[in-house]
C-alpha cells in the first residue's frame, strides 16, 4: 500500500525487511492504512466469534448434546454477541468510513490523524483484554475465565456476590476501552466531513456515504457515550463497593437495563446505516442511475438518527413497565420503520428501469434489500408490545436480529468488501469464487435463520444449552446448524478469495466499475497522498461530468 | 489520473470551511454531556432511596464561594482568549494564570468538602446510594475540571517561555469552549445535587 503513485526512472528502490514494513503499520497515522488495519482485526474477529457460533449449534444440533458444558455455553454466547457487535461490526464499518470517506470528499487525510491511529489501538486493546480475560481471569476456583454475563450483562448478575472473579471485569473495561476508541473515531469522522471537504463539495454534494457516516457518527457521540457512563458505574460497583445496581442496597436492576439499551438500540442503527451508505454507492453504480431520490435519503438517514434515539425500551416490554411507557415505546418503535421503509423505496427507485449488473457486490446489495426488508417486518412484529411479550427472550427474537444483524450488516460488508477490495488492493476479486461465496452463503443464511423463527414461535427460549426431545424442535435445530456450516464453507470460500485474488487477482485499473465518485479518480491502491492536485466539484457524480464533458450532472442539480 | 493537470472544474472563489479544531471539541463536548446525562439520571432517580444515612440535608452545605470561583473563571478564560486574539500576550497571560488559579481553588474546595464529609460524616463511596451517586457525579465533575487544568497548565508553561502567540490563538479557543463546557456542568450538578437533591 506504500508504493507511491510517482516512479522515478533509473531508481531501484530496495525491498525493505519485513521489520521496517511492520514498523511502518503499527506507527502509521495514514486514514488508508488505519481502515485497513481496522478492517483486518474485524475480519479476524469474525472468524473467531464465527468458531464460537458454530460451536454453540453444535451443542444445540440434538437435544441432550453434550458437546460443551452449560458453564462454557453460557461464555460462548457472551463473547460471541459481544465480539459481533464490538469487535467486529463497529471495527470494520469503521474502517471502512476511515478509508472511504477522505477519499470521497477529497480530502488528504483524516482531520486528526494521529487520533485517528490513538482510536484504533484502543479499539484494539479493548478487544485484546476481552479476550485475553480467557488467560488472566483464571485463578479463582470455579469463577471461570471468560465473561459469561450476555452481551447485555444484566444487573444484578454483574454484581460480585454473583459473578465473582475477573472475567466481569475484562468485559467492563473492553468495552470502556473500545468506547473511547469509538468516540474518538466518531468525532474524527464529524470534523473530517464538515471540515475537510475539497472545493465545491458541498453537503449537498456530498456522497451519500459520507453523509450516512456523518449520522452514524452524531449517533456514536450520543449513545455509546450512555455505555462508556454505565460501564464507569459498573467498574465502580465492582471494585468500589458502590450501590448503583446493588439492588439490596436500595439500587435498582431497572437502571442498568434502560443505560444499557439507551446505547443498545442505537447501536444497530450505527452498525445498519453505514451499510445503508454501502447500498448508496453500489446500487447506483450497478443500475447504471444515480441515486434516486437523494434530498429524501439525507432526510429519512437523520430522522432515523433521531427517532433510534426514542426506542430503547422495546427491549424491555416484559420487565414490567406501566403501559404508556410500553405504548410509547410501540409508537416509536413502528415510527422509526417509515424512513427505513423510504430508504429501501428508494434503492428499489433507484434499480428500476436500469441496465442492472448482476457482479458480486449488487448480488450481496439485492440479498441485503430482500432481507433487511424481512428483517424489519418481525421488527416491526417485536415492537409491538403485545406480540413481544409472547415472543421476548426466545428464538423468533434471535432469528429477527439475526437477520438484521447477519442479513442486513453482514451482508452489507461483503458487497463493500467485493466493491472497494479492487481499490484498496489494485487487484480484483475473483466473481467465480465471489459468486460460489454469495450463493453457498444465501443458501446457508436462509436455511438457519428462516427456521430459526419457528422454534421460537413453537416457544423454544433463547440463551438454553440444551432442549428435551420431542417438542418438535429437534428436526429444526439440526438444519438451522446445518445452515450454519454452510455459511461457514461459503466464509472458507471469501477468506480464499480474499488472499488468492491479493496473490493473483486481475489488475483493477483505476475504475474498474466506472464509477463516479472521487476514490475511483486516483490509481489503485491509492498514493499516500491521495490526490496529486486538490480536486473540485461541481456535482454529486464528479466522475460522471469528467466522463461525459458533453452533458454533465452539474448542469441539473 | 493524478499526473495529469488538474482535471477537475475551477474551483470556487470562496470556500471555508468551519474550523476542526472546534468541530471536534463540540463533538467532544455532545459525548461528555451524554455521559453527564446518564450520572445526572441516577443521581436524581435515587435521591431519597438509600436505605441507610447519611442523607444529603444532614451532611451537605452548598459551596457558594467555591462555585463563585469556577463560574468566573470562564470569565477570565473568555478575557484571556480575546486578548490573545488581540495579541495583547501579557493580559493573556495574566488572565490565563488568573484561571488555573480560579479552578484550583475550586477543586480544594471540593476536596475539602469531601475531606468533612468522610472523617466527620463517615460518608464514603459505599455507605448508601447518596454516597454512589454523590462521589461519583461530583468526581466526575471533578475529574474534568482536574484534567482542564492539567491543559490549561500546559498552556501557561508554554506562555511563560514566551511560546504562545497570536498564531496560537485558534487553539486556545477550543481549550476555552472545553473550559466553558465544565463550568456549565457544574451549574447542573450544583443545582441537581445542592438545590433539587436535598
Amino acid at each position: 500500500m506504500s508504493s507511491s503513485a510517482i516512479t522515478i526512472p533509473g531508481v531501484q528502490i530496495e525491498d525493505k525487511p519485513w521489520v521496517d514494513t511492520l514498523h511502518e503499520w503499527v506507527t502509521t497515522v495514514d486514514h488508508k492504512r488505519l481502515g485497513v488495519l481496522y478492517i483486518l482485526y474485524a475480519l479476524l474477529f469474525l472468524v473467531v466469534a464465527g468458531v464460537e457460533a458454530l460451536i454453540i449449534r453444535i451443542q444445540l444440533m440434538f437435544p441432550h448434546n453434550h458437546f460443551v458444558s452449560p458453564q462454557v455455553f453460557n461464555r460462548l454466547f457472551t463473547m460471541h454477541g459481544t465480539t459481533m457487535v464490538f469487535f467486529m461490526g463497529m471495527p470494520i464499518l469503521f474502517g471502512f468510513a476511515n478509508y472511504l470517506v477522505p477519499l470521497m470528499i477529497g480530502a488528504r487525510d483524516m482531520a486528526f490523524p494521529r487520533l485517528n491511529a490513538f482510536s484504533f489501538w484502543l479499539s484494539a486493546l479493548g478487544g485484546f483484554l476481552f479476550y485475553f480475560s480467557l488467560v488472566g481471569a483464571n485463578g479463582l476456583y470455579g469463577a471461570g475465565n471468560a465473561p459469561d454475563v450476555g452481551w447485555w450483562a444484566y444487573a444484578p448478575l454483574t454484581a460480585r456476590a454473583f459473578s465473582a472473579g475477573h472475567s466481569t471485569d475484562y468485559w467492563a473495561l473492553a468495552l470502556l476501552v473500545s468506547g473511547f476508541g469509538s468516540i474518538g473515531t466518531a468525532i474524527n469522522i464529524i470534523a473530517t466531513i464538515l471540515c475537510m471537504r475539497c472545493p465545491g463539495m458541498k453537503l449537498s454534494r456530498m456522497p451519500l456515504l459520507a453523509w450516512l457516516n456523518l449520522v452514524m457518527s452524531g449517533m456514536v457521540l450520543i449513545s455509546v457515550s450512555p455505555l462508556t457512563a454505565a460501564q464507569i458505574m459498573l467498574v465502580i460497583d465492582r471494585y468500589l463497593g458502590g450501590h448503583f445496581f446493588d439492588t439490596q442496597a436500595g439500587g435498582s436492576a431497572m437502571l442498568w437495563m434502560h443505560f444499557f439499551w439507551i446505547f443498545g438500540h442505537p447501536e444497530v442503527y450505527i452498525l445498519i446505516i453505514p451499510c445503508f451508505a454501502f447500498m448508496s454507492e453500489i446500487i447506483p453504480v450497478f443500475s447504471r442511475k444515480p441515486i434516486f431520490g437523494y434530498p429524501v435519503m439525507v432526510a429519512a438517514t437523520v430522522c432515523i438518527g433521531f427517532v433510534s434515539m426514542s426506542v430503547w425500551a422495546h427491549h424491555m416490554f416484559s420487565v414490567g413497565m406501566n403501559s404508556y411507557a410500553n405504548s410509547f415505546f410501540t409508537i416509536t418503535t413502528m415510527a422509526v420503520g417509515v424512513p427505513t421503509g423510504i430508504k429501501i423505496f428508494n434503492w428499489l427507485g433507484t434499480m428500476w428501469g436500469g441496465r442492472i449488473q448482476f457482479k458480486v457486490p449488487m448480488l450481496f446489495s439485492i440479498g441485503f434489500l430482500f432481507q433487511f426488508l424481512i428483517a424489519g417486518l418481525t421488527g416491526v412484529m417485536l415492537g409491538s408490545a403485545a406480540f413481544a411479550s409472547q415472543l421476548t427472550l426466545s428464538y423468533f427474537v434471535v432469528a429477527h436480529f439475526h437477520y438484521t444483524l447477519v442479513g442486513g450488516v453482514v451482508f452489507g460488508v461483503f458487497a463493500a468488501i467485493y466493491y472497494w477490495y479492487p481499490k484498496i488492493t489494485g487487484r480484483m476479486l475473483n466473481e467465480t469464487l465471489g459468486k460460489w461465496h454469495f450463493w453457498l452463503f444465501v443458501i446457508g443464511f436462509h436455511l438457519t435463520f428462516d427456521l430459526m423463527h419457528i422454534p421460537g414461535l413453537l416457544g423454544m427460549p433463547r440463551r438454553i444449552y440444551t432442549y428435551e426431545p420431542g417438542r418438535g424442535w429437534d428436526t429444526l435445530n439440526l438444519i438451522i446448524s446445518i445452515g450454519a456450516f454452510i455459511q461457514a464453507i461459503a466464509i472458507l470460500a471469501f477468506v480464499a478469495n480474499l488472499i488468492i485474488s491479493y496473490l493473483k487477482g486481475a489488475k483493477a485499473g483505476n475504475d474498474p466499475w466506472d464509477a463516479w465518485t472521487l476514490e475511483w479518480s486516483i490509481s489503485s491502491p491509492p498514493p499516500p497522498y491521495n490526490f496529486a492536485t486538490v480536486p473540485t466539484v461541481a456535482s454529486r457524480r464528479p466522475l460522471w461530468d469528467l466522463k461525459h464533458p458533453e452533458d454533465p450532472d452539474s448542469r441539473y442539480e | 489520473m493524478s499526473a495529469m493537470a488538474n482535471p477537475f472544474p475551477e474551483a470556487p472563489t470562496t470556500w471555508s470551511l468551519p474550523d476542526r479544531g472546534k468541530v471536534a471539541m463540540a463533538g467532544l463536548i455532545i459525548a461528555e454531556s451524554a455521559i453527564f446525562t446518564i450520572f445526572v439520571v441516577a443521581y436524581l432517580f435515587y435521591v431519597g432511596k438509600s436505605l441507610s444515612g447519611p442523607t444529603p440535608s444532614e451532611v451537605l452545605e452548598t459551596p457558594i464561594l467555591y462555585t463563585i470561583c469556577l463560574l468566573s473563571s470562564s470569565l477570565t478564560i473568555h478575557g484571556a482568549a480575546k486578548s490573545l486574539a488581540r495579541d495583547r500576550v501579557g493580559a493573556f497571560l495574566g488572565l490565563w494564570l488568573l484561571t488555573i488559579a480560579l479552578g484550583g481553588l475550586f477543586l480544594y474546595g471540593t476536596a475539602q468538602e469531601w475531606h468533612r464529609l468522610i472523617y466527620k460524616h463517615g460518608l464514603t463511596i459505599s455507605t448508601n446510594l447518596f454516597g454512589t451517586t454523590y462521589y461519583s457525579l461530583v468526581g466526575l465533575h471533578g475529574f474534568h475540571v482536574t484534567a482542564g487544568l492539567v491543559m490549561l497548565l500546559v498552556v501557561a508553561i508554554f506562555a511563560l517561555a514566551g511560546r504562545v502567540r497570536m498564531q496560537e490563538s485558534r487553539r486556545v479557543e477550543v481549550l476555552a469552549m472545553y473550559w466553558h463546557f465544565v463550568d456549565a456542568v457544574w451549574v447542573v450538578v450544583f443545582t441537581v445535587v445542592y438545590v433539587l437533591g436535598r
